[in-house]
């Protein structure tokens, strides 16, 4: 022991940072903010540790070529000796890493910790989330498969909307004309090597200044923040109430640290690595790209919006939302920290939250994607075939090959594209029937000129039998209006 | 007043050192520009004429699925710089070839024979067999490859991945 005391004061007295240390070590802390609600930052550094450790590893295996990637993944996931183990931590790493920084994020927010003298941690905050974003995708490109080839063309048919410089920007971005080998290499360039020195030059800046600073005191309503008094006040608050970092709040770090990678070790053993899905190969055309886990609401997004109004939402979309973050501290810069006295900042936040959690929901079932197989796949139920006349019955032949069911469900089964044809019969008569096949409108394609007559004939005979047992068929409004202004002259 | 002097003479040679070493460096970073700007030098320019196979693969009033290798491709491109495309002969002498890439957001649409219809499996495109718009969130119909009939093979005019801005 005091052999390793010897060999430590030997490095200290040449690199003098014992004074440094001790003093990151035992800075004073509020006594309240030794919280369990401040521990998701040092977790989002620990998670991020992780990352470049596992991140590491697989690249010593990982082979960054367009023919050879895919390969290299199957060797790790069914060749090498805990390959598939790595490449689930850093798969599930990466989805714990960005849920803890929009944790960290949204606490910071609801405790006003971005206020001042704290809006450069904040600022730094908000480049740490958007690098955290970029790695998650340029991360996702790395496991070269169908998803990330069409994940590229994605981004590149957005950046293809830029006007003026798009088709530069498409070439800058894949380094080339085609999505192929030149596109993955700088995607790897910039998961290993770009992205990871920025995010080590913003984590160095944020935790220098939380030193700096100090850590948001708990907040109390009615405490307002004021430019003129506040470091004064907090320097008060640390006398009255400060305790050292180490050991009050550094224990329930480092639990909740622990607990996370616990969480991240048992995700990754049960549940494995993400993919690889299907080779790279762009003339393999049965593949249904989606993109991982957080960019889900984005997948959701791009198939709500109207197309009018896309192209400036997804160009000035983001630069708004990052300029709006990055203007909060000085808007908002001094007053009340409490969420107990913001309203609008809590609401901001839950309709945010909602808002994501709602669009992830929704593209786990992506409604809006044709179920491209129902037609052959997706049998017409039972009871929506018995006693159905010969000509009904060739009518569901028709629903069925005209692939109608990849977009209309019946029995819940089918595409969610367009309404289900459970109960058509009730919401549309005959007349409307046959102008909607033909006509198409209100999302659907016209089927004029695909569809004989005869078909059309048989279809609505048989969309006519789809209504709730004793159900009244759907009547025409404009002719109930007449026969109910007839009943009413009646009676006059 | 020495003291003075000898300050402007340090304050002048520290200024002429920052200006030498900017200088310096403004003329490295030309080069690094240039090659980070390299993929451009490709634009609009390297489209070639490939072949996808002798006409009679391709019967008349149907579409079907070609694919091709990339002019552009590398031997480190993988099975990446092959392309699928939809070619359509309309008549003996006419022809549409689609670019597979949604005009939506450049997934790869399916042709479906029987309702005579191209959907795309991402956000929900269609097009009809003429390769306009139908339905869902694409601003314009399916892209299309210029083509040409040489020697009995269908040729078409192709090489960079067709978006809003880089046309097939």
């Amino acid at each position: 022991m005091r052999f390793l005391g010897k060999i430590a004061r030997w490095f200290d007295d040449r690199l003098k940072l014992g004074p440094f240390l001790r003093e990151t070590a035992l800075h004073p802390v509020p006594r309240r903010s030794a919280s369990w609600w401040y521990v998701f930052g040092s977790a989002a550094l620990v998670l991020l540790t992780l990352q470049i450790a596992t991140g590491v590893l697989l690249s010593l295996v990982y082979v960054p070529d367009a023919g050879q990637a895919y390969n290299s993944l199957l060797a790790l996931d069914h060749n090498v000796a805990f390959g598939w183990f790595l490449r689930a931590l850093h798969g599930w790493g990466a989805d714990f890493m960005v849920a803890v920084v929009l944790v960290h994020m949204a606490q910071v927010f609801l405790f006003g910790a971005y206020k001042y003298p704290r809006e450069l941690t904040w600022m730094g905050g908000v480049f740490l989330l958007a690098l955290t974003l970029a790695m998650a995708f340029t991360g996702q490109v790395l496991r070269f498969d169908q998803d990330a080839y069409w994940g590229l063309g994605i981004g590149a048919s957005i950046m293809g909307r830029v006007p003026l410089i798009g088709a530069a920007m498409v070439h800058l971005m894949l380094g080339g004309p085609i999505i192929a080998g030149a596109a993955l290499s700088r995607f790897f360039a910039l998961h290993v090597f770009v992205l990871p020195g920025l995010l080590a030059a913003f984590v160095g800046l944020h935790l220098l200044l939380v030193l700096k600073l100090g850590i948001n005191e708990w907040p109390m309503p009615g405490r307002i923040v004021r430019r003129e008094s506040y470091l004064q006040e907090y320097e008060d608050l640390l006398h009255s109430e400060g305790v050292p970092f180490f050991p009050h709040a550094v224990w329930k770090d480092l639990i909740f640290a622990a607990a996370i990678v616990a969480a991240v070790a048992g995700c990754a053993a049960i549940l494995g690595p993400f993919g690889p899905r299907g080779v790279p190969d762009p003339s393999l055309i049965d593949a249904s790209p989606r993109p991982d886990f957080f960019f889900l609401w984005l997948f959701a997004m791009l198939a709500l919006l109207p197309p009018a109004i896309e192209t400036p939402i997804l160009l000035i979309g983001p630069p708004l939302v990052i300029g709006a973050l990055l203007v909060l501290p000085f808007w908002a810069g001094e007053g009340e920290k409490s969420w107990r006295r913001r309203p609008v900042a809590v609401l901001s936040l839950t309709l945010i939250a909602v808002s994501l959690a709602a669009l992830t929901h929704l593209a786990f079932h992506a409604p809006w994607s044709p179920v491209m197989d129902a037609w052959k796949a997706a049998p017409i139920p039972r009871s929506d075939l018995r006693d159905r006349s010969p000509l009904e019955l060739k009518g569901a032949l028709v629903l069925q090959n005209m692939q109608c069911r990849n977009c209309h469900s019946l029995g819940g089964v089918g595409g969610h594209r367009g309404p289900a044809l459970d109960a058509v019969a009730s919401r549309l008569t005959k007349d409307q029937l046959i102008r909607q096949v033909i006509q198409g409108g209100g999302n659907m394609p016209a089927y004029g000129k695909n569809i004989s007559p005869a078909e059309v004939t048989a279809l609505v005979a048989y969309l006519e039998t789809l209504r709730p047992k004793g159900g009244p068929p759907a009547r025409e409004a404009a002719l109930q209006d007449i026969q109910r202004s007839k009943a009413d002259a009646l009676k006059r | 007043m020495s003291g003075d002097k000898e300050l402007t003479r340090r304050v002048f040679l520290m200024k002429a050192a920052v200006f030498v070493s900017a200088a310096l460096a403004a003329t490295t970073a030309v080069p690094i520009i240039g090659y980070l700007a390299s993929p451009l030098r490709r634009l609009g320019k390297k489209l070639k004429w490939v072949s996808l196979g002798p006409v009679e693969n391709f019967p008349s009033g149907r579409t079907r699925l070609a694919s091709f290798q990339s002019p552009n491709g590398e031997p480190w491109d993988g099975l990446t710089d092959r392309t699928a495309c939809w070619v359509r002969r309309v008549d003996e002498s006419t022809f549409q070839v689609f670019a597979i890439n949604c005009a939506h957001l450049g997934c790869p649409v399916r042709w479906f024979e029987q309702s005579q219809l191209f959907m795309c499996p991402c956000h929900g495109g269609v097009y009809y067999a003429d390769g306009s718009r139908a339905s869902g969130p694409p601003p314009r119909g399916l892209f299309e490859y210029p083509w040409r009939v040489e020697l009995g093979r269908l040729m078409i005019h192709a090489g960079q991945l067709p978006t809003l801005s880089t046309e097939a």
